[in-house]
């Protein structure tokens, strides 16, 4: 690997995280620890066959976004952390002998040795180019197939689709214009350079957000889940802050090609068990006009927890129960005012034969450190990426100071 | 700076802590600490406890600048309040500046309508 500015972990002795399980919560038989607590916004994280980690920042740290991190002696904690690429982001991957990252705007590749160690740090190839970045929900969350290619998320930059933008009763755009460059996921080729929009297929469409996506090599499909919709009592004469705290579904798709997932007409309501018309475009929190025929979730999650990684495992450390089952790691919420805010967890959805077998559950909590968050800064840590290690231990990152935990368990 | 002593009347911090509860308290929190990465706080911060003219245009025009503040960036969008009157802004606005940790000089409705006079 050519030589990249080399990091130090500065602050590794300033916080102990060799409390029991790094103070996460497990089901029994599972152990946690932390193998760094302050890498920097870790967001999307992947690990090589060798174990060795890949972490996207959505803030440099020494000019850089991306560190590559090893556990050099074994002793549970990363001692040597690399860093390259000169941009933020939150997607990373890898498939096929290449790491694909990404910024807000493009996509990249580095090549792979047979260690999975990047060959070009400074010399990545440009895949995408161009992909609309409007601040809100940027981050281009990337997932690939075995065909070659990549899919990626292209997110709304905007709440519903309003003519002000989280203004209170202000109307749905109609037809919603953001439709046509975001608001879905987007397929490329893997191996193609500076591919843009018209180079692509817009695979999915009505997706707000999407952070967490992967793909299901077991039945070969797409599954991505949803950041759903803020602010229901935008429309005070319909929802009060109580019913916006709780109504309004994150919700776990399987995607075919051409897949209508509703946003933002539509949003899937957890009480209701079904999706209803937006207020920005007519609804009373009853009609369903617009919202037949529409993608419906395999899985409807709290309102606003915002998941922001899903992870099929397909490790074989784990009980059975979790084989092909799906992680989701949900960031927590902050639009549930007046209510306590919820989420702050890694969850599990069982799975057989690609469709949910199983009520989810959560599989690990605690990342808060607080009983009760009212307000998200109060979080010390946020759930934001998920990886399957070479022994099948789950990686979790955390973006607000930056610890990375492995969960691993043990047969006794 | 003894004017920042000048005691603000508990009615008018009665009344914008009823506004803050209806229209900031989703995205800025109930501690004022707003959410990292998406929306800015309003402790300690010179957007607050700063100039009244800015901050009474941040309320009527709404921020989508995205700047930095304090080394951090916020992505969500502040919709244009302007639908609330020179009264509810005011006493917000004088909240919020004596709020959080937060101190400095009340503003009034008439400061307002002078800013609102003046901004497009």
């Amino acid at each position: 690997m050519n030589p990249i500015s080399d990091l130090q972990l500065e602050v590794k002795e300033k916080i102990n995280l060799d409390i029991e399980n790094a103070g996460l919560k497990l089901p029994a038989g599972f152990s946690a620890s932390a193998l760094a607590d302050s890498v920097g916004k870790a967001r999307h994280i992947v690990v090589t066959k060798k174990g060795a980690l890949y972490i996207k920042l959505s803030k440099l740290v020494k000019g850089k976004g991306i560190l590559y991190a090893k556990d050099t002696d074994a002793d549970g904690k990363i001692d040597d952390i690399k860093s390259f690429g000169n941009y933020i982001g939150t997607g990373i991957t890898i498939k096929g002998g290449y790491l694909y990252a990404s910024s807000n705007e493009e996509v990249f590749r580095y090549a792979l040795n047979e260690n999975e160690e990047v060959t070009n740090p400074d010399a990545p190839e440009k895949i995408i180019t161009g992909l609309i970045n409007g601040r809100q929900h940027n981050t281009k969350s990337l997932v690939l197939d075995d065909k070659g290619n990549i899919y990626v998320n292209v997110g709304s930059p905007s709440n519903s689709c309003q003519e002000i933008d989280r203004g209170t009763s202000s109307k749905g755009k109609d037809p919603c214009p953001i439709l046509d460059s975001a608001g879905g996921i987007w397929q490329f080729r893997a191996d193609k350079l500076n591919q843009t929009y018209k180079d692509g297929i817009r695979y999915a469409t009505g997706l707000r957000n999407v952070m967490g996506l992967d793909w299901n090599y077991q039945i070969d499909e797409l599954f991505v889940i949803q950041h759903g919709r803020d602010q229901l009592d935008m429309f005070p004469e319909n929802f009060t802050p109580q019913q916006n705290a709780v109504i309004p579904a994150e919700e776990m798709f399987m995607i075919k090609k051409g897949a209508n997932c509703g946003w933002p007409y539509c949003y899937f309501d957890v009480q209701q068990n079904k999706k209803v018309l937006a207020p920005e475009y007519g609804g009373d929190g009853k009609k369903t006009t617009r919202c037949e025929g529409v993608e419906q979730p395999i899985v409807a999650f709290p309102a606003h927890v915002a998941p922001n990684a899903l992870l099929f495992y397909t490790g074989n450390m784990f009980p059975g129960k979790y084989k092909n089952g799906a992680f989701v790691a949900f960031h927590g919420s902050w639009n549930r005012s007046p209510e306590k805010q919820e989420g702050y967890y890694v969850a599990f959805v069982p799975f057989k034969d690609g469709k949910p077998s199983g009520p989810w559950e959560i599989f690990a909590d605690g990342f808060a450190g607080v009983e009760t968050v009212m307000s998200p800064k109060q979080a010390m840590h946020r759930p934001c990426g998920l990886a399957q290690g070479p022994d099948g231990a789950l990686y979790v990152s955390d973006d607000v100071k930056g610890t990375i935990y492995k969960i691993i368990y043990k047969n006794n | 700076m003894a004017f920042l002593s000048i005691p603000v009347d508990k009615a008018t911090m009665e009344r914008g802590k009823k506004v803050y509860i209806q229209y900031c308290i989703a995205c800025h929190q109930v501690d004022g600490g707003g959410v990292p990465g998406l929306n800015p706080p309003l402790e300690k911060t010179p957007h607050v406890a700063g100039s009244k003219t800015k901050l009474i245009r941040i309320i009527l025009k709404g921020m989508d600048t995205h700047e930095e503040i304090d080394g951090e960036t916020y992505s969500n969008v502040m919709a244009p309040h302007n639908h609330l009157t020179d009264q509810q802004i005011a006493d917000v606005l004088t909240y919020v500046r004596n709020s959080f940790g937060n101190k400095a000089i009340a503003i009034t409705p008439g400061d307002v309508k002078y800013v609102r006079a003046r901004t497009k």
